[in-house]
C-alpha cells in the first residue's frame, strides 16, 4: 500500500454537512465523538472547514436551498475525498420523496459536480453510531 | 569541518529533524492526555505523523481572491521562524551562546503569529478576516506581558552574573529564576502567554472552530495546511523549552540533570494541556483585559521586586 492511501485511511478528517436533516442523524454523529465511541481512536476528527476535510458527512434529504451549498462545499473540499450519506434521507430521500422542496437525492447532486465521486451510504433513521463506524470502516476497506 | 558540524546541528540533531520528531510526539501527548481527561482512549502514537503525511498527499486549493504569493509564503516563513527559535534554544541548552540571542529570541517568538496573520489576511475569506483581527488583538495583548516576564529574568540574572560575563540565553539557563518571588510571578504569567501563543483553549479565540470555523486557517488545504500543522507541532517543542530555559534552569546535557530537564519540559507541557482541558474559551475582550489589567500590574510588581533584590543582593526576591 502506498503512503498516500495508508495515511488517508488512518487520518480521516470529517466535515459535517447538514442538507436539511431533522437533527436526529446529527446528534448520532456527534455521539461518535463521545467517550463511548471515541472515533479519534481511528484518527477521525470533526473539522470546521471543508478545506481541511477528507470526508463529507451529509445528513438530510437535499432541499433546493441546501443543494446549491452542497455542490459548493463539495467543490471546496480538496480531492481525494469521500462522501458519506448518513441516514435514510441522505441515501434516498426518505419520507420526503416527491416533496416540493427537495432537489433530489444527495448522490445525484454530488454526481452533477463530479461524476467519479466516491459515495458511501449508511441507511437508518437515524443510523446507530455502531452502524456509522461500521459503514465508514467498510467504505475505507473498499478504497 | 566546522561548517559540516554546524549543518548537522541545524538539520539533524538538535535542529530540524530532532525538533520535528519531538514535536510529533508532543502533539500526540496533547491529544492523548486530552483524551484521558475526557475518559476517552485517544489516537495511536503515529497519528500526528499520519495526519501530516495525509495532508502532504492532498490537493492544494488556493482561493481565487487570495494574494497567491503571500498565501503560499506565509506558512513557510512561520515554519522557518519556529525552526530557528528551536535550534537557538537547543544551542542555549548545550551552552553554546552567541551575542544578542535574547533579542533574537524575542523577535522569533513573534514570527509565527505574524506569519499566521499575514497568511490568513491574504486568503480573502471573511471568516479568516475575523480570525486575523482576533489574532492581532491577541498578539497585542500577550506580547507585552511576555516581554516583561523576560525582562524580570534578565534583571535577576544580570544581578547574579560575574562582572564581564555576557548576558545570553545560556547564562540565563544557568539560574532557575522561578525559585524567587519575582521569577515565580513572571513564570506563571509567561506560562499563560505561552498558552495564548500556542492557540490553546482558553485563548484559542482566533482559531475557534465553533465560531469562525477554524478562523485563520480556514482557507488552507493540503501541503500548506501540513506546514501550518508542523509549525504548531514545533511550537509545542519550542515554547515549553523556552520556559524551561528562561525560568526553570535549562536542561542538563548528561546524566540526572538531563532526565530532570526532560521532566521539566513534560511538566510544562502537561500543565499547558490541563489548562487547555479545564477551561472554556474566553472572548477577545476578556483575554485582552486579563493580559493587560491583571498580568501587567503583576509583572510591574515583579520587576520592582527583582530590581530591589538585585540592588540589595537579596536572591529570593
Amino acid at each position: 500500500m502506498n503512503w498516500k492511501l495508508w495515511s488517508l485511511k488512518k487520518s480521516v478528517w470529517v466535515f459535517h454537512v447538514n442538507t436539511g436533516a431533522c437533527n436526529n442523524c446529527d446528534i448520532e454523529i456527534v455521539d461518535l465523538l463521545t467517550p463511548k465511541f471515541d472515533v479519534e481512536r481511528f484518527g477521525m476528527k470533526l473539522v470546521g472547514s471543508p478545506r481541511h476535510a477528507d470526508a463529507l458527512l451529509v445528513t438530510g434529504a437535499a432541499t433546493r436551498q441546501a443543494a446549491i451549498r452542497l455542490r459548493e462545499v463539495y467543490r471546496q473540499t480538496p480531492k481525494p475525498c469521500v462522501v458519506f450519506c448518513m441516514g435514510a434521507c441522505a441515501c434516498g430521500m426518505g419520507i420526503f420523496e416527491g416533496g416540493y422542496h427537495i432537489a433530489g437525492p444527495v448522490d445525484k447532486i454530488i454526481k452533477e459536480v463530479d461524476p467519479n465521486a466516491i459515495i458511501a451510504y449508511v441507511p437508518g433513521c437515524p443510523p446507530k453510531p455502531e452502524a456509522m463506524i461500521s459503514g465508514v470502516v467498510k467504505a475505507l476497506a473498499a478504497i | 569541518m566546522e561548517a559540516l558540524q554546524n549543518l548537522f546541528w541545524i538539520l539533524i540533531f538538535p535542529g530540524f529533524a530532532f525538533t520535528l520528531v519531538v514535536g510529533l510526539l508532543a502533539s500526540w501527548i496533547v491529544r492523548k492526555v486530552s483524551a484521558a481527561v475526557q475518559y476517552r482512549v485517544g489516537p495511536p502514537i503515529y497519528q500526528p505523523a499520519a495526519d501530516v503525511m495525509k495532508l502532504m498527499g492532498k490537493e492544494i486549493l488556493i482561493p481565487r481572491e487570495a494574494q497567491r504569493l503571500v498565501f503560499i509564503a506565509a506558512p513557510l516563513v512561520g515554519f522557518a521562524g519556529v525552526l530557528l527559535l528551536a535550534t537557538m534554544l537547543w544551542l542555549a541548552v548545550a551552552q553554546k551562546p552567541f551575542v544578542g540571542d535574547i533579542i533574537v529570541a524575542i523577535y522569533l517568538l513573534v514570527l509565527p503569529s505574524l506569519a499566521l496573520i499575514l497568511g490568513s489576511s491574504a486568503s480573502g475569506s471573511p471568516h479568516a478576516a475575523l480570525g486575523t483581527s482576533r489574532e492581532m488583538k491577541l498578539v497585542l495583548s500577550y506580547e507585552l506581558p511576555l516581554v516583561l516576564a523576560f525582562v524580570v529574568v534578565v534583571v535577576k540574572t544580570s544581578g547574579t552574573l560575574p562582572l564581564g560575563d555576557q548576558l545570553s540565553l545560556a547564562a540565563i539557563a544557568q539560574h532557575a529564576s522561578a525559585l524567587s518571588v519575582s521569577g515565580a510571578l513572571a513564570c506563571v504569567v509567561a506560562l499563560l502567554c505561552v498558552q495564548a501563543k500556542l492557540g490553546f483553549v482558553p485563548f484559542d479565540i482566533a482559531e475557534s472552530e465553533t465560531e469562525v470555523a477554524s478562523g485563520v486557517l480556514i482557507e488552507y488545504s493540503g501541503a500548506l495546511l501540513a506546514v501550518w500543522k508542523l509549525m504548531q507541532m514545533m511550537m509545542l517543542v519550542a515554547l515549553p523549552l523556552f520556559l524551561v530555559v528562561v525560568f526553570l534552569g535549562g536542561i542538563g546535557t548528561s546524566g540526572w540533570p538531563l532526565v530532570w530537564g526532560i521532566g521539566k519540559y513534560v511538566l510544562i507541557l502537561v500543565l499547558v494541556i490541563l489548562i487547555k482541558n479545564t477551561n472554556p474559551r474566553v472572548r477577545i475582550d476578556q483575554a485582552m483585559r486579563f493580559f493587560w489589567f491583571y498580568c501587567g500590574p503583576i509583572l510591574a510588581v515583579a520587576i520592582v521586586l527583582a530590581t530591589i533584590g538585585n540592588y540589595y543582593g537579596i536572591n529570593w526576591l
